[in-house]
């Protein structure tokens, strides 16, 4: 095979596995747009949350020692503990319903009924909010996440995969990052979960009950304020994992919550109501951001990945407005 | 007894159709005007133009575009940033291409530029609607931000990738570098802003505003009762752009004097403008004043009371001020959605009423 075949085939692999990542944040978006026609700008903000939650469990951190600190003049930082990871998990998982039912009580359950750009507004406050809080609770430097998850190159397939370059001295075999690999089998074990949660049991038909029409689902008996905060909570749980893959892969810092900007395309692409059309939309962005880099990037300046998945998406939606999966927008007077 | 119309009879068609028709609007219009031009700029100076007046200018010029935009035309927009950041930079190449020509024309046709612009990002709005058409506006953001940084011809191929404005003066009167009084910056943008105002406020009084007001509340009904789509959001788009471009000129040739595009018109001064608008009222001039006002002074006092007085680290500050910004625009959407301009209009009412309410 020639050179540039074989690397283009290493940039769709890396491609793919960057769009799985972008399908997982995606996901979390979707979840609660379905059920409550919110459309969560502060998802990427939850990811960082729940990733900073869990790092500061795990080391032991106190809450809000600056602040403490700066108001009683005390020195205090630790309590001087260590939990280990899978505890740590758990107990962010126990953070996050919280989270959740705080949201729903104390935000959106005054907003039932308001127009969706209002309701937009509002989790862009959220984002804001969860962000300071977020910096004021464990402190806003960089942390190394490790939970255990596998870092650098997967030597198995380099040495697998070496043979395809025909004797090609310049090929080594495929990298690919053992992370990514995982993090492609958490979002395949993720959707499954999800998709039989919703298809299998009895909550999760409730919630696409309320997804189809809420006062219908009202009507039947399904407690709306009980599946908001059962939706908010799967979400704050696809938040975390997506905090742990993206906080292993480059530390939890600020540019964590961006990824919710780079899942907004994955969905326009996708369609907003669709679990399959996040995770399509999520590999063609994937793909697509990586294969332009590859080829054009160097001729247009480099950095392309900064806008291409937006462009994309607006120039597909300029064809088909309800995106790949979305249901089809009917609009009546 | 304040806001009344009673007694005040309008004899003729002009009167009539005046922009403030009560009568102690207008004289409060007049004092406000008077106070502006001719107390303020006496007792200005650096610290309070640069820290409060000169940002609250140019960002409610943004805010009222913006307003235009969101409030009016019902199209949500989350380009403010870049559409800022191309004002900044057509300023910049007019300014330095043309040194010989007034600060006013090339401020004016930044704002063109910027129109045309943001036309040309408002075309897939025909098609796109509601969330889906906010984050295709992103795409404008990311994509007029990475131009900027990565075409070194923008930035006059600078070794800092850093655009700078070189001294420039209006009827002899320096207003840009670092020699220009607080008096005369201050004087510049205020013109700018009286301007817009009064274009804004004009604009959405006539057809061409309750066009774009139809084509919001409903555009499918408006589309049938003969309100054409294409020409009503595309004029908002181009309004909308013009103003927010001058105030991208003015915020970099007269605020900043210097910027890096990335850090000034990032995403995140799109959302500052957005809240702005929403937290003073969607579809409000008053409100784009009101929620200009708001965010400017907000981080001053509490850098003021946090800093100065309690004594805290300013990163602490700072996380607290994301908390409060965040808190407030929930608890005024749930609150009041309608935001400060219309804790106004009541206010105006009970005044109106005032001191007899029955």
């Amino acid at each position: 095979m020639p050179d540039s075949l074989l690397f283009g085939t290493e940039v769709v692999l890396n491609g793919l596995m960057a769009g799985v990542l972008y399908a997982l944040v995606a996901l979390g978006f979707v979840l609660i747009y379905k059920a409550s026609g919110i459309f969560n700008y502060a998802q990427g903000v939850m990811a960082l949350f729940a990733a900073m939650t869990l790092y500061g469990i795990m080391v032991g951190q106190v809450p809000f020692s600056h602040l403490i600190n700066a108001i009683f003049g005390t020195h205090i930082h630790h309590f001087g503990w260590e939990i280990p990871a899978i505890l740590a998990i758990i107990v962010t998982v126990v953070v996050m319903v919280a989270f959740a039912w705080l949201v729903q009580q104390y935000i959106f359950r005054h907003l039932v009924g308001q127009e969706p750009i209002i309701l937009f507004m509002a989790t862009i406050g959220l984002a804001y909010f969860l962000e300071g809080v977020a910096d004021l609770m464990w402190g806003s430097e960089i942390k190394a996440l490790d939970v255990g998850l596998p870092q650098g190159g997967s030597f198995w397939i380099e040495e697998n995969t070496q043979w395809l370059g025909m004797g090609n001295e310049n090929f080594y075999g495929f990298f690919l990052d053992q992370l990514d690999l995982i993090a492609t089998v958490i979002a395949a074990v993720l959707v499954i979960a999800l998709v039989a949660f919703s298809q299998y049991t009895k909550q999760g038909r409730a919630m696409r009950a309320v997804a189809d029409d809420h006062q219908a689902a009202l009507s039947v008996g399904i407690n709306l304020n009980f599946i908001w905060v059962l939706v908010w909570s799967v979400a704050g749980f696809v938040a975390l994992v997506a905090g742990i893959v993206w906080g292993s892969k480059s530390g939890v810092q600020f540019s964590l919550s961006l990824i919710a900007l780079k899942a907004l395309p994955v969905l326009m692409l996708g369609g907003f109501t669709s679990i399959p059309g996040a995770i399509v939309g999520g590999l063609i962005i994937g793909v697509g951001e990586k294969l332009f880099e590859f080829a054009l990037g160097p001729a247009l300046g480099g950095a392309t990945e900064n806008w291409f998945a937006y462009v994309l998406a607006l120039v597909f939606l300029v064809f088909r407005p309800q995106g790949l999966f979305g249901e089809k927008i009917i609009e009546r007077v | 007894m304040f806001y009344r119309e009673a007694g005040d009879f309008k004899v003729s068609y002009q009167q009539d159709s005046q922009t403030f028709p009560i009568k102690f609007d207008r004289y409060r219009y007049y004092a406000v005007m008077a106070f502006a031009f001719l107390v303020v700029p006496f007792v200005i100076n650096d610290y309070w133009a640069n820290a409060i007046l000169l940002p609250f200018l140019i960002y409610s010029i943004a805010a009222i575009g913006l307003n235009i935009l969101v409030g009016y035309c019902g199209q949500v927009s989350l380009g403010t940033g870049g559409f800022m950041a191309v004002g900044a930079y057509a300023c910049y190449k007019l300014m330095t291409a043309f040194p010989d020509v007034s600060m006013i024309i090339h401020v004016l046709l930044a704002g063109g530029v910027t129109a045309v612009v943001c036309v040309g990002f408002g075309l897939p709005s025909l098609r796109i609607k509601g969330f889906y058409l906010a984050v295709a506006t992103l795409a404008a953001q990311f994509f007029l931000v990475w131009l900027f940084n990565r075409v070194p011809w923008f930035y006059n191929y600078s070794a800092s990738g850093q655009i700078s404005a070189p001294e420039r003066d209006v009827f002899g009167v320096i207003i840009t570098g670092a020699n220009a009084t607080a008096t005369a910056t201050y004087l510049f943008c205020l013109v700018f802003l009286v301007l817009c105002a009064l274009i804004a406020r004009n604009l959405t009084r006539g057809t061409i505003g309750r066009t774009w007001m139809a084509i919001r509340d409903m555009d499918i009904a408006a589309e049938i009762i003969g309100v054409n789509p294409l020409k009503a959001k595309l004029t908002a788009f181009a309004v909308s752009g013009f103003f927010i471009g001058i105030s991208g000129a003015l915020f970099f040739a007269i605020y900043l004097g210097a910027v890096e595009v990335g850090e000034v018109f990032g995403i995140n001064k799109s959302f500052l403008v957005l809240f702005m608008v929403i937290i003073g009222g969607l579809g409000s001039i008053f409100g784009s004043f009101a929620g200009a006002a708001f965010l400017v002074l907000l981080p001053v006092v509490l850098k003021v009371v946090g800093v100065d007085i309690l004594g805290w680290p300013t990163d602490i500050v700072a996380h607290l001020q994301l908390v409060i910004v965040g808190a407030l625009i929930i608890v005024f959407l749930i609150m009041e959605p309608h935001g400060l301009a219309q804790l106004w209009r009541v206010a105006k009412e009970k005044l109106r009423l005032w001191p007899f309410p029955h």
